[in-house]
C-alpha cells in the first residue's frame, strides 16, 4: 500500500499569456490507507493535486513521493498502472463492459479470457453483480457507468485511488450509493485514496482526513470530523459557512 | 497526331466563364466578384509562370533543374498543408514535411523507376506532372488526417485521459481516434477509385486524349495514377498520424493541452 506526500509543490499554468499559480507551494501527507478528502472553492487546485499523482500533469517546482519516491522518477505508464483515477464523467470506452474492464490488464498483455474471475469480483465489488459483461457501455445509466469506470480501475489493483468529482454528474441516490462504494473499496482493499469533491457532505461521508486548499494554497489539514466539528482558520470558517466559492 | 492549338484570342473567349460566374456572385449579392477576378489573374499569371518554367525544364533536360523544381514542389504542399491546419503547434511543419515527402518520393519512386521505367529518371515529361499529381493528393491526405486527429482528441480527451490513467502509452490512447483519422484520409481517394470514368473523365486522362493519345493508353495511365495516389495518400497519412503523436503528447505520455486547440 502507499503513502503519498506533496513537497513545497508548486504547478504554474498559463492562462491568456499570464502565469498563474495553480498550486502554490503545497506540503501534505496522505498516510497509507487513509481517504483524504479535498475541498474547495472551483478552480482553487484540487484537481490538479491529483492530475500530479499520477503525472497526467507534471509539477513546475516541488516534489510529488509515492512512497518515498519522486513520482517524475518513475516510468509513467508503471505509475499509472500503481496510481488508478476515476474521473467526473465515467470516459468508459465505446466498446462492451467486458471490454472496457479488461482495457488495462490487456495492455500489459494479459490474456482477456484468464481475466473471467476477476471481472466477475470487480463487478460484485461494484455492486453490479448481475451486469452481463457483453453488454455495451453505452446503454448503461450514468450512475452504472460510474460504477464499471471504478471497476475498470480497479482491475488494474491500484494501490491509490485518485476521484476526481466523481459524484458530481449523478443524482444524489446515486451520489450516496458511490460513496459506499469507495468506503468499501478503502476497507477491502486498503487502497489509499484522494478524493476530491465540492460537496461537504459528500466529503464528510467518504472522507478520514480533510485538506481545505483555496487559491492553491492549502488552508487546513485535519482530522474529518475535527473540521467539520470547528476549523482552525477563518476561511476553514467561511467555508463551511457555505461562504467561499 | 494534332491538336487544336488554343491562341490567346480564343482564350480571352474563355474567360466569359468567370464573368457569367461573375454575374451569379452579383444576382444573388455573394460578394465573390472580386475573389473570382483576383483568381481568374492569378491562375492566369501562375499557370503561364509555371508554362515557362517547364519549357525551360524540358528543353534542359537537367536533373538538377528537374530536382529543384520538384523541391519547391513539395515545399508549396508542406506549406498549404500547414495552413489548412486550426491550431498549429510547434513541430507541424516537421511532421506534415517528412510525411508528404516519404509518402510522395516512395510512390513516385515505384512509378517512375519501376512501372514506367523513365530513361533517364528525371525526364520532366513524365517526372513533374506524376510528382505534381501525388503530391497534391498527399498534401491534402496529410492535411485532412492531422485535423481530424487534432479535432477527435480535443473532443474525446476525457476517453484519451482515462486510457492514459489506466496504463497506456499515448499511442495506444489515441488509436481509435487514429484510426477515424486514417480513414478520413483514405476515404475521398478510395470514393474516387468508385466513381472514375462513370462520373467523369479525370483530367490527366483528359487532357491525353486532347493531346492525340488513344483512349485506351490514356486509361492505362489514369488507372496507374488513381492507384498510386490511394497508395501516397494511404502512406501519407499513416506518416501524419505517427508522427503527430508527438505534437500532441509530451514523451512522458502527458497531453499537451496547448496543442490542440478548442475544437
Amino acid at each position: 500500500m502507499a503513502r503519498i506526500e506533496f513537497l513545497s509543490v508548486t504547478k504554474t499554468r498559463s492562462i491568456d499569456g499570464k502565469m498563474y499559480n495553480v498550486l502554490d507551494d503545497v506540503s501534505v501527507a496522505i498516510e497509507e490507507g487513509t481517504i483524504l478528502a479535498i475541498g474547495g472553492p472551483s478552480g482553487a487546485g484540487k484537481s490538479t493535486m491529483l492530475r500530479l499523482v499520477n503525472r497526467l500533469e507534471s509539477a513546475t517546482s516541488g516534489n510529488v513521493l509515492l512512497d518515498g519516491v519522486d513520482v517524475s522518477t518513475i516510468d509513467p505508464i508503471e505509475l499509472r498502472r500503481k496510481v488508478g483515477m476515476v474521473f467526473q464523467l465515467p470516459s468508459l470506452f465505446p466498446l462492451t463492459i467486458q471490454e472496457n474492464l479488461t482495457y488495462g490488464p490487456r495492455l500489459r498483455g494479459v490474456d482477456p479470457s484468464s481475466l473471467e474471475a476477476k471481472v466477475r469480483e470487480v463487478l460484485d465489488m461494484v455492486d453490479l453483480p448481475d451486469l452481463s459483461p457483453g453488454r455495451s457501455a453505452g446503454e448503461l445509466s450514468v450512475g452504472q457507468q460510474q460504477r464499471v469506470a471504478i471497476a475498470r480501475t480497479l482491475m488494474n489493483e491500484p494501490e491509490v485511488l485518485l476521484m476526481d468529482e466523481p459524484t458530481s454528474a449523478l443524482d444524489p441516490t446515486t451520489s450516496k450509493s458511490i460513496l459506499k462504494l469507495v468506503c468499501d473499496i478503502k476497507s477491502k482493499y486498503g487502497i489509499t485514496v484522494l478524493f476530491v469533491s465540492h460537496s461537504l457532505e459528500h466529503s464528510r461521508l467518504v472522507g478520514d482526513r480533510f485538506l481545505l486548499i483555496v487559491d492553491g494554497k492549502v488552508i487546513e489539514e485535519s482530522d474529518i470530523e475535527a473540521f467539520f466539528r470547528g476549523p482552525q482558520t477563518e476561511l476553514g470558517r467561511k467555508f463551511l459557512a457555505g461562504e467561499l466559492k | 497526331m494534332e491538336y487544336i492549338s488554343l491562341s490567346y484570342t480564343s482564350l480571352g473567349i474563355a474567360v466569359l466563364f468567370i464573368v457569367s460566374a461573375m454575374a451569379v456572385s452579383f444576382r444573388y449579392r455573394l460578394g465573390l466578384e472580386k475573389d473570382l477576378a483576383v483568381g481568374a489573374v492569378r491562375a492566369f499569371v501562375q499557370l503561364t509562370a509555371i508554362g515557362y518554367v517547364l519549357q525551360l525544364l524540358f528543353v534542359s533536360e537537367k536533373w538538377y533543374y528537374v530536382a529543384i523544381m520538384l523541391a519547391i514542389m513539395l515545399a508549396a504542399a508542406v506549406k498549404n498543408a500547414v495552413a489548412r491546419q486550426s491550431v498549429q503547434p510547434k513541430g507541424m511543419f516537421t511532421t506534415l514535411g517528412i510525411s508528404i515527402f516519404v509518402g510522395s518520393a516512395l510512390t513516385t519512386a515505384v512509378v517512375i523507376g519501376i512501372i514506367l521505367r523513365v530513361k533517364p529518371w528525371y525526364s520532366p515529361r513524365y517526372l513533374i506532372p506524376l510528382a505534381g499529381s501525388i503530391l497534391g493528393n498527399s498534401m491534402t491526405g496529410a492535411a485532412l488526417a492531422l485535423n481530424r486527429l487534432r479535432s477527435d482528441i480535443t473532443h474525446r480527451k476525457p476517453e484519451v485521459e482515462a486510457a492514459l490513467a489506466l496504463g497506456a502509452t499515448s499511442r495506444q490512447a489515441v488509436m481509435p481516434m487514429i484510426r477515424d483519422a486514417l480513414k478520413s484520409a483514405m476515404l475521398p481517394s478510395i470514393s474516387s477509385l468508385m466513381v472514375v470514368g462513370i462520373v467523369h473523365l479525370p483530367g490527366m486522362m483528359a487532357g491525353q486524349i486532347i493531346a492525340g493519345a488513344y483512349p485506351v493508353d490514356a486509361v492505362k495511365y489514369q488507372l496507374m495514377v488513381v492507384y498510386m495516389i490511394a497508395a501516397a495518400v494511404a502512406i501519407t497519412s499513416m506518416m501524419v498520424v505517427y508522427l503527430a503523436t508527438n505534437l500532441f503528447f509530451t514523451p512522458d505520455h502527458m497531453l499537451k493541452i496547448e496543442a490542440l486547440g478548442s475544437t
